[in-house]
This record gives structure tokens, sequence and C-alpha cells, in this order.
């Protein structure tokens, strides 16, 4: 699987806010069917990260790849094609507020496959929406009627919403109760099997971080400055990372993720 | 085909064998649905041998032939069986749409819930009004906790920066009075009188009115606006968290930035609808404009100034309570700040009026003609 294509590609990525250097010479590449993490502390670029391989913030320099097709200065109609095969989850859910949660998830739906007739939309959004684990009365619900917890959840559910290939995760289990965000690790981790998902997921979730990721990509001093499994990476002598997973908190989520292990 | 799903059915005695190819996915979902539609056989099987690619609406028009049909699932892959029972998993009762009511019952309650709404504001802005005055008194008793940064700045963008709009707009209102009342007045040979019109309609009436309209559609919108968001932001709440009342730290300094700025733009509204009537006159009228300077000094009471005058913070009042409370009362989304943004300019304005109407009459019967 290594040497295959990576799905996204990111060369010597610039990202600028005024004097304020965000990126430098930034590399990432992310391999089909993998659960990769970025980690980073707070204000390192990570979302900005996201956001440049999503197409919405345009960087100063470098290239971005995904799906093999270059993502810089696109034409909108063409770019299309590739967005229809990613779904992402913003940090805050960004659900369309005058929306019910069943219509968000249709929104998707409808723009890009019209003529699929209401009853199956319904229908659609009625797996989706319970699959993503909310009660069945959410559907029916504006956004403003939901905890934070469940908005998020509607939040996947339209980003599953046209089964894509590649999920962009923004600080996912932020926000959510420990069972929610066990229950929501498990939930990528079978979707990942089944649907043969890639994900590229922003965290600051220990747990989900050693449960769920097959590598771990951390940015630092305006880098990647490792992309590996964890148990590679804490062997690593960088002072961040060191700290990050060696740490008081890095340390329990191993121990747990160890124990879960030997159970199994 | 291998791009496609068609599927090849095959049927012997009442059992159909329902054979899939190629992806199995969104794509599809049209086409193989509508074919789907009248399916009817005693036995449904379903054969996934052929089938490269299912995605989660592939496995959900699979699950559903197995709920409805009992169909049986031969050739799935270890993955595509997953899938299957996953959102097999997922298929609970899930209401999607809202209750739907019946066109004269949702009549009645849509009216109910607008007198309701109208109710509500009333006692709701008479509540406002009570917590402002504590707030002012509250101000007043520790003078300390006056806003003089919130209230300054206030000032600069209620009235100073208002100043380039409204005195193109009195201007242009002046011109057109001026024009308009020359038609009128030359057919009685009484041209002279354009002064009066101009003089006594800008600073009695139009100056505070049009000065009004302007500052609600600017500065009434704008605070129902900005306390709008910072409520969804839940910014308010944060400050009453802190111990800071957002009638105080919000509210008041831009009731007071508003009633005090509105008297000055009014009287510079009315100064600059008579420039605009005196350029008018002396250009088409060849009234000389020492003459036209003297003559609105001899038609135009001090009583019309003081009408204004009282008026315009009345006026003010209103629009900048409006324009707060409105802010204040929005939750849930942001479709609802950009609703209570136009009540408040629609309310502010509307309230306006109705009052300039009982200050036309009250100044009358006192004898300020």
């Amino acid at each position: 699987m290594a040497e295959a294509e990576p799905i996204i590609r990111v060369r010597g990525l610039v990202n600028r806010f005024g004097a304020q250097v965000i990126h430098e010479g930034l590399d990432l590449d992310v391999r089909r069917g993998e659960i990769l993490g970025v980690v980073g502390g707070s204000g390192t670029g990570k979302s900005v990260l996201m956001r440049s391989i999503i197409g919405l913030q345009h960087p100063a320099e470098g290239e971005i790849t995904v799906f093999g097709e270059s993502m810089i200065d696109r034409d909108e109609e063409e770019a299309k094609h590739v967005r229809r095969r990613w779904g992402v989850l913003f940090q805050g859910g960004a659900l369309f507020s005058t929306l019910t949660v069943a219509e968000n998830v249709q929104v998707p739906i409808r723009e890009f496959y019209p003529g699929i007739d209401q009853e199956l939309q319904d229908e659609i959004a009625a797996y989706k929406i319970s699959m993503s684990g909310l009660p069945a009365d959410a559907g029916a619900k504006y956004p403003s009627e939901l905890s934070g917890g469940m908005r998020k959840r509607s939040g996947i559910a339209r980003a599953l919403a046209l089964d894509p290939e590649l999920l962009f995760l923004d600080e996912p289990t932020a926000g959510l109760d420990p069972i929610g965000a066990a229950a929501f690790d498990q939930l990528i981790l079978e979707l990942r099997d089944a649907l043969g998902l890639t994900v590229f997921l922003i965290t600051h979730d220990l747990d989900t971080l050693h449960a769920i990721c097959d590598r771990v990509a951390v940015i630092a001093d305006r880098k990647v400055v490792a992309a590996a499994p964890i148990a590679e990476l804490m062997k690593l002598d960088h002072e961040w990372i060191q700290e990050y997973f060696n740490g008081p908190r890095g340390r329990t989520a191993a121990h747990i993720a160890e124990r879960e292990e030997a159970a199994i | 085909m291998t791009a496609t799903a068609d599927f090849i059915a095959r049927e012997a005695d009442g059992r159909c064998v329902l054979r899939f190819a190629g992806n199995l996915t969104l794509l599809r979902i049209r086409k193989l649905s509508e074919q789907l539609e009248n399916l009817e056989a005693d036995e449904v099987v379903v054969d996934l041998t052929e089938v490269d690619r299912m995605d989660t609406v592939g496995a959900w028009l699979v699950h559903k032939l197995q709920r409805d049909h009992k169909a049986t699932v031969v050739g799935a892959t270890e993955d595509q069986q997953t899938l299957i029972d996953h959102v097999a998993n997922a298929d609970q009762p899930m209401k999607v749409r809202r209750e739907p009511q019946p066109a004269f019952e949702q009549m009645v309650a849509e009216l109910g819930a607008a007198t309701q709404t109208a109710m509500r504001t009333m006692v709701g802005l008479l509540g406002f009004f009570g917590a402002l005055a504590i707030s002012i008194a509250n101000v007043i008793r520790h003078p300390r906790r006056f806003r003089y940064n919130a209230v300054v700045t206030r000032f600069d963008v209620v009235g100073v920066r208002a100043l380039g709009i409204i005195g193109l707009m009195s201007f242009l209102v002046g011109i057109v009075i001026a024009q308009q009342g020359a038609v009128q007045l030359r057919q009685f040979g009484a041209e002279i009188y354009t002064i009066n019109l101009i003089g006594r309609s800008a600073v009695k009436e139009l100056g505070v009115l049009m000065t009004a309209i302007m500052v609600a559609g600017r500065s009434g919108s704008a605070f129902a606006a900005q306390i709008g968001s910072m409520k969804l932001n839940e910014e308010v709440d944060a400050m009453r968290t802190i111990g800071v009342s957002p009638m105080e730290a919000l509210v008041f300094p831009r009731v007071l930035a508003t009633v005090l700025m509105m008297p000055l733009l009014g009287f510079y509204a009315a100064i600059m609808a008579i420039i605009g009537g005196g350029i008018f006159t002396w250009m088409s009228l060849d009234i000389a404009p020492i003459t036209f300077v003297q003559r609105i000094r001899e038609v135009v009471p001090a009583t019309d100034l003081w009408q204004s005058l009282i008026k315009a913070p009345v006026f003010g009042l209103i629009i900048s309570t409006a324009g707060c409370y409105q802010g204040l009362q929005v939750k849930g989304n942001a479709e609802e700040v950009g609703l209570r943004t136009t009540t408040a300019v629609v309310q502010g304005i509307f309230m306006v009026i109705v009052l300039d109407a009982f200050f036309a009459v009250f100044f009358t019967s006192v004898g300020w003609i």
C-alpha cells in the first residue's frame, strides 16, 4: 500500500497571513485507505492546511494534488468533480441553520445528483442520520434545536451524504462526551473498513489518535516534522513530540490503548 | 458494462434472480430504484458476484430488497456484507419531516402567533424601557460605571459618519421642495412664498423626520445586527456572567448617543435643506441669497425650531430602543438576525411617524402653529 499513489499530495506549501508565516515548505502525503491524524499546537495551522487542501484557502506557494489532480487555481466547474468525492466536517458542524438536519444531509445529494425522488432522498437521509448515531426525532429538527454534540453528528451525516472516498474531519470529537467520542471513533473505523474511506483527521484527542489513526502527522516549526505511526513517533527525538505523546495525558491514553489491545 | 449497475432479472416460477453488475452506487441509484419499484416476486435472490464497488446507497438498496421482499443475498464479499449489515442497523424509524398542518389550522395558528408576538413586543418594550431607566439610574448613582469610550465611539458612528449622507439627502430634498413649490405658487404669482414653504417645512418637519428615517436605516439596523450577533455568539451571556450588565454596556451608550445626536443631525439636516432650497430660488427665481436669508428669518418662528428640537431626542430614543430591543431578542440562527434587523427598522420608522402625528396635533393645540 505504501507504494501506491498518495490520495493527497502536498509539496512545498507556503501560507502567509500578512507578515505571519503559517506554513513554510510543508510536505505531506496521505495514502489511500489510511486514517491520518494531524496534530500540532494551537495556531500551527492545522485547519489552514485542511482549508488549503480543500481549496478554501489560496496558498502563497506550493502544489497540492488530490486524487492525482492539482487543486491550485482550479476552474470552479472542474473542481466540482473532485468535490463530490470528498466530505468535510467543519469544527462547529457548519450546518445550514435554516434547514432541518435531514434537509442538510440532502443538500449535497440534490446538488450533485438531481432527480432522485424525494422518498428515496428521505430514506437515504434517514439511514445516514441514524448511522451517525442521532436519535429518531433528530431528522426533522433545526440545528438550533440540537446540542453541540448532536450538531457535530449531523455534520458527519452531511459529510457522509455522498459516500465520499475521502473524509476531512476537523476536531470531530471535541465537545463530545467520552462515550460519544469512543462511538464516533468506532464509526470512523467501521466506515473506513466497509467503504474504503481515507480519512484526514485533525484532532487533539489523544484517545482518538491511539484508537484509530494509522499514521500521525505532526506539524511544528511551520512544516510536517514527522508522519509515522504513533509507536515510531514516540521514539523520535523531537521536543514537542516527546512532550505531546509522553506528557501525562499522552501516557494515560497510551496505557489505555495498550490495555484495550491486550484485552482483545 | 462495468461502470453501471444494470441488472439482469431472471424469473422462473415466481422466483426472481437480480444479478447486479458493475458499480452499485449513488450515481446509478435513480434508475435502479425506478426499475425495482414494481418488482413482484415470491422469492427474490440478489446476486452481487459481479459488483465491483458498492457504497452505502447501494447497500441500502440491497437492504430494502431484503426487508421488503425477503430477498436472499448471494455472492457478497465480506466488506459488502459488513456494509449491508451496517446500513441494516441504521434502518431505524426516523422522523425526517415536520408534521404538516392543515391550511386552515395553520392560518389560525399564524394569526394567533402574530397577535401573541405583537402583545409580547409591547409588554417587552415596556419592560425594556423600565430596565433602561433602572440602568440609567444605576449609572447616575455610580458615575464610574459610565462608559465614556463606548458613548464617544457611538457619537462618531451615529453622528459624525452620518453627516455626509444626511447632508446630501436634505440638500436634495430642499431643492425638490423649492422646485415643486415654485411651480405651484407661480400660478398665483406667489413665488416669493416658496421661501416660507422651504423654511417652515424644513425646520418644523422634514429635517428631523428625514433624519430619523436615515438614522433608523443606518444605526437602528446596525444596533439590532450587532447586538443580535453578539447574542448568537453568547457574548451577551458571557458579559452577564462577568457581571457586566448588557443594558449598561451595550444598550445605554447606544441610546444615549442616538438621543444626543438626533437633535444635532436634525438641525443640520434642516439647514442643508434650506441651503438647497436657497440655491434653487437663487438660480431659477432670481432671489438673491441675502434676501432669501432675511426672508427665512422673518417667516420661520422660533417655535418651529423648538418643535423639532423637542421631537428629535424622542425619535432618537424610539429608534435606538427598537434596535437594541430587537437585537437582544435574537435567538437561534443567523436568519433571525436578519429578521430582527428588519423589524427594528420597520418598527422604528413606523413609531416615529405615528408619534410625529401626535406631536403635530399637540403643538397646534398649544398654539405653536
